[in-house]
């Protein structure tokens, strides 16, 4: 069984985001564990990009903390190298696919593979320029994490039978960040999201409370959080392990209700 | 005419954007095929270009130009006399109709110099839609002019504080705009930029340009042209100048990127010279990047060709041959700015200034029977102020 699969295994999945490299490498190592620690069940590593036009200003101002900082590519892989020493949590990147093309595609999913990385979502990849990534990220057995958003309809059918490790339903319209309030009829989505596949999904963009977490982990399979964990690190720097373990566990335990 | 290819110009292009807006973005392609053939729109559109905006636009023989230059003769496609004082117009005519006849009842759309701002606020103030224009700080403040201009018809202007603060940071908070409200809301793109079809809609759009000045030259001297020369940022009057020479494969086209400080120093924004293939604002084609794929902060003293890409067809024109691109620095194009208000009684905009440099340093290589046209995209008013700063002068109160 795949790793990912492990996350979702008799539970639902609490996966956490984080941008790699804010506000360093070493510390993002830390958080991970400290995510670990707190309950999460897969992580998701962002690489930061001068230009993330899926995310909103939180993760943004993180990006632009982490390039600042000096982060390369190469530090990415390391950070990952460094990880799998010590968990065999899933870990899957979040990037944007300028960073795997200037890489060079072949060569980044080699070096995904060498270092330990489970799956890939590239947020300004959609369905029709998969071609682009698919054939290398075979080859090195990287699963393609599928995003559904609220107006794929037609699309869900043809995303959703190609979908690899989990689907990734994106809960809003707009931007990555904390909304109060998600309108989207999201039982429809994983409904329909089921019907075509049998892999797990989760629900990302805009959770950030325990009571939302345990409203769409009941609808769904896992839940995302990125900005209110980004938003943690925003604050408290370098001293963040202690609070994003308290906060996986808040969030966690709000998910076995 | 170019390889154009489910979105594809040779390996550019194509359709790099989030999911959530991939719908939209099939939706559109089908009303544009849609209108493109449909009587009552192409009737509509070419009544409010000529009524409207004043087209045609006049083709001038520059023979002060010409004489002082010693060379080719120089004709100059006037496109800074449409309404708005750009080519810009020609564009949002043809997209805020087509967004109105889609149901939109909203447009947004970035801008660098702002020329593309007014013309779609413009454009959205006469057929009645709401509009936001996204522009980057930086060039709110180097174009305060154009940012009142805006809001004087209308529209609300956002000023955009993230990343360089200039063109690209306004093309990245327009996406996010747009995925946030896609329902309502058309995203007029300025550029023949972005994922499929905007290329080919824009250069649609633009190519009444290069439409009108072949029949003008043919007119006027029963012979086409030995080049046609125009500023590239992401290309949309050159696209305009170049489609309908494509063919006449005598005819040379040749794009006038910005050099800024030059193109051996970072403060540039010669995406041909010094970019690198990627993938970045929806497209395949070159972009100023760093090794890790990082985009560049460009720079030019021109906010309308600071930006760090290319449209994908203009990169096919190059990778086939069809087109070459030339590096115009900072100096060379004030220069050209100032030579051809003394010469010819004509401020251009800086943007268009760079296509007039490159003609003042080959024009003497010709001869007087060759013919030469420059597009002049657009008028300079926006940009005194900037260009007596750069002399040293201050005229601001």
């Amino acid at each position: 069984m795949s790793r990912i699969k492990n996350a979702f295994e008799n539970k639902k999945a609490f996966i956490g985001f984080l941008t790699a490299g804010d506000p360093s490498i070493e510390k993002t190592e830390e958080f991970i564990y400290k995510l670990i620690e707190g309950g999460a069940d897969l992580i998701e590593i962002g690489i930061p990009f001068s230009d993330p036009i899926a995310e909103g200003p939180v993760i943004q101002s993180a990006n632009i903390r982490s390039l600042s900082g000096g982060t390369r590519i190469s530090h990415l892989f390391e950070l990952v190298e460094n990880v799998r020493k010590n968990t065999e949590i899933p870990l899957v990147f979040l990037t944007y696919i300028n960073t795997v093309f200037k890489y060079g595609t072949e060569e980044f999913f080699k070096k995904c593979n060498e270092s330990g990385i489970d799956g890939i979502i590239i947020p300004d990849l959609p369905f029709e320029e998969k071609a682009e990534i698919k054939e290398s990220a075979e080859k090195y057995d990287v699963d393609i994490i599928s995003l559904i958003a609220p107006t794929s309809e037609d699309r869900i059918k043809l995303i959703a039978k190609e979908s690899q490790g989990f689907v990734y339903v994106v809960s809003s319209m707009g931007v990555t960040g904390m909304r109060s309030e998600i309108k989207t009829d999201l039982e429809s989505i994983v409904e329909s999201v089921r019907k075509y596949t049998d892999n797990p999904i989760a629900i990302g963009f805009g959770i950030n409370s325990p009571e939302q977490a345990e409203k769409y982990s009941k609808l769904a399979d896992g839940v995302i959080v990125g900005s209110a964990i980004v938003k943690i690190i925003e604050e408290h720097k370098e001293d963040s392990g202690k609070y994003l373990k308290e906060y996986a566990e808040k969030m966690k335990s709000a998910m076995k209700n | 005419m170019s390889d154009l290819n489910n979105g594809r110009y040779g390996i550019h292009g194509g359709q790099y954007v989030p999911e959530t807006l991939m719908n939209e973005i099939h939706h559109l392609e089908e009303c544009y095929e849609f209108y493109k053939n449909d009587k009552e729109f192409n009737d509509e559109l070419e009544s409010l270009l000529k009524e409207y905006a004043g087209r045609p636009s006049l083709l001038y023989y520059a023979e002060k130009m010409t004489k002082d230059l010693g060379g080719a003769k120089i004709y100059i496609k006037r496109e800074d006399l449409n309404h708005t004082g750009s080519h810009k117009i020609n564009n949002v005519l043809g997209q805020v109709l087509m967004a109105k006849k889609m149901g939109k009842t909203r447009v947004i759309a970035e801008t660098g110099a702002g020329q593309h701002g007014v013309a779609t606020a413009t454009a959205a103030a006469l057929l009645g839609l709401e509009c936001e224009i996204f522009m980057g700080r930086e060039d709110t403040e180097r174009q305060k002019l154009n940012v009142y201009r805006m809001e004087l018809l209308g529209a609300k202007v956002h000023a955009v504080t993230s990343g360089t603060q200039t063109l690209k940071d306004a093309v990245n908070e327009t996406m996010r705009e747009w995925v946030s409200r896609v329902h309502d809301t058309h995203y007029v793109l300025g550029s023949v930029m972005g994922p499929h079809p905007f290329p080919m809609i824009v250069r649609d759009f633009q190519s009444v340009i290069s439409k009108e000045a072949r029949e003008q030259i043919l007119e006027k001297e029963g012979r086409l042209p030995l080049a046609v020369v125009a500023c590239v940022g992401g290309g949309s009057n050159a696209m305009g100048m170049f489609y309908n020479f494509i063919n006449d494969k005598e005819v040379k086209l040749i794009g006038c990127e910005a050099g800024g400080k030059g193109v051996d120093t970072f403060e540039t924004a010669a995406t041909m010279a010094t970019g690198k293939l990627g993938i970045f604002h929806g497209m395949k084609s070159y972009f100023c990047q760093d090794d890790d794929g990082q985009i560049a902060p460009v720079y030019s003293i021109s906010a309308g060709l600071d930006y760090p890409g290319v449209g994908p067809e203009h990169a096919y024109l190059r990778d086939s041959g069809r087109a070459e691109y030339v590096p115009i620095t900072d100096d060379e194009a004030v220069e050209a700015f100032e030579y051809i208000a003394k010469t010819e009684g004509i401020i251009c905009a800086i943007e268009s200034a760079h296509a007039v440099a490159h003609v003042m340093k080959t024009a003497k290589n010709y001869s007087k029977d060759d013919i030469i046209i420059i597009c002049l995209s657009g008028r300079g008013d926006k940009d005194v102020s900037a260009i007596a700063k750069y002399r040293g002068v201050d005229i601001n109160e």
